[in-house]
């Protein structure tokens, strides 16, 4: 058994076994996290750049230790300390680092479809999208996914609420990919303005403006960061505004009639799309979504290696 | 196809690597019995359950261990991880590893590396169902056997659980 791919771009592209076969060799990994050793020899003789044109905190961070851990080398790469001040372009940036003998790119840009044009130009190395403007964010996907089916057993016919910012949430649309290919039921809820018009149709997922009755009806709420850098006009007339209508709050939680999950996929602004004593609770697994994550990137790297190699 | 261990053999050399490994360790408290996934679950399993019925005052300590991700040919071909569990400590055990067949000793190697990864045993040793004797690749011999047979190497070597039986391909 395999991947059916060489790259991992987006969920879009990934077949239900795919996913399935991340998770599975996910929760391996996980246990090779618990041990004295935190650490297998699978890429030690791979050589791993991670290139990261837009900030991050977890994913670079979640990334290059999933590649320590399986004893790949690391270069990392930030487009503000590099030759991308003087105008280099992408490609040639990547073929440099590639003629230097790299294996793998795992890249974050702020342009939507930026490691397909890589994956296109450079058909013999394995890219990783780690987000990608506001097209998809896979394993940040593949960790919710992973995540949930801790919780909960398994992900078929559970109710997720994606909360928020879903216009350009790289993780909602990675996120909806996922749930939809592996069964479960999907419905969003923020204000009109951040959820595109058609989405209902072009998904298959359901709309929910009413934040209430929405939290209602689900076993999980993934609260999505606003993301006011995206944002070149007015969407909602102002924070406070924003956490009165759509912030998840104690209260809120407390006159819906049952345990909901609680997720984040972080950077948290607090007391904006979720308040602190909500993201501090019992419910909350936002930091067992970044445990998470080092297993789920381990389990893409080792699979896509394997293959990498095979061709 | 030829049988190697009819059904009553099969439970015979069981039961005495059961005996064996018994005999060799006084103190079972200071003794860890690890099966290889996958194959090497059933009949460490079943040498578990044996040596646990003969001990009835201590409880003996196993676990199962998947080696995929120290394999030497990782890159090569890929192999799909099954469970690790191992939820107790190794460090100064005197640690049994079971695996059904010996051959190359390639897996065995891998699993020596994977050990260390979970502390400092003070020994390890090797129990196998079937050593492929003259087969190997790599400088590792079994401490404890089943039996062992002399086989080519475009033949294959299976246990059939289902029959319980070994059968030379």
């Amino acid at each position: 058994m395999r991947l059916s791919t060489k790259h991992l771009l987006g969920i879009k592209e990934l077949s239900a076994e795919d996913i399935s076969l991340i998770l599975s060799t996910a929760q391996q990994f996980k246990e090779v996290l618990q041990r004295p050793v935190k650490k297998v020899p699978s890429l030690r003789d791979v050589t791993i750049v991670n290139l990261f044109y837009e900030n991050s905190t977890r994913t670079r961070i979640s990334f290059e230790l999933a590649e320590k851990r399986l004893g790949a080398d690391t270069i990392n790469f930030s487009a503000s300390a590099s030759s991308v001040s003087k105008g280099e372009t992408l490609l040639d940036t990547v073929n440099n680092i590639l003629s230097m003998k790299v294996d793998m790119v795992v890249m974050r840009h702020s342009a939507s479809g930026a490691p397909h044009f890589l994956a296109k130009h450079l058909p013999e190395t394995a890219i990783v999208n780690a987000g990608d403007g506001i097209n998809e964010h896979p394993t940040q996907a593949l960790l919710d996914a992973f995540s949930i089916t801790e919780k909960l057993g398994s992900l078929e016919g559970k109710k997720i609420l994606l909360i928020g910012d879903i216009m350009h949430s790289r993780v909602a649309l990675s996120n909806i990919y996922l749930l939809n290919k592996m069964g479960a039921q999907v419905m969003l809820s923020g204000p009109p303005t951040l959820i595109p018009p058609n989405i209902k149709e072009a998904m298959g997922v359901q709309v929910e403006y009413n934040l209430k009755k929405a939290l209602q009806w689900c076993d999980v709420a993934n609260v999505l960061r606003i993301q006011l850098e995206r944002q070149n006009q007015v969407l909602f007339s102002s924070l406070r505004e924003y956490n009165l209508s759509y912030g998840v709050t104690k209260k809120l939680l407390a006159e819906v009639d049952k345990d909901i999950v609680v997720m984040h996929p972080g950077p948290i602004n607090r007391g904006v799309e979720i308040d602190s004593d909500v993201a501090d609770s019992h419910q909350s697994i936002i930091l067992q979504q970044v445990e998470n994550g080092v297993a789920v990137r381990m389990a893409v790297l080792y699979l896509l290696a394997g293959k990498a190699n095979n061709n | 196809m030829k049988t190697i261990l009819n059904k009553q053999q099969l439970q015979l050399i069981i039961s005495r690597l059961s005996h064996q490994l018994l005999e060799n360790n006084d103190d079972l408290s200071d003794v860890v019995f690890i099966g290889i996934q996958p194959r090497g679950v059933q009949v460490s399993q079943r040498i578990a359950t044996q040596i646990q019925l003969l001990s009835k005052n201590t409880q003996i300590q196993y676990g199962v261990l998947d080696i995929t991700f120290y394999r030497d040919d990782v890159r090569d071909e890929l192999h799909v991880a099954n469970k690790t569990d191992i939820n107790f400590s190794i460090e100064g055990k005197r640690v049994v590893l079971i695996d059904d067949v010996l051959y190359t000793g390639r897996t065995i190697r891998a699993a020596l590396d994977a050990i260390q990864d979970f502390g400092r045993p003070q020994k390890v040793e090797l129990a196998v169902l079937v050593d492929r004797r003259f087969n190997r690749e790599l400088p590792i011999q079994p401490d404890f056997f089943g039996i062992a047979i002399d086989t080519l190497v475009s033949q294959k070597v299976k246990v059939e659980w289902e029959r319980e039986e070994v059968v030379l391909y």
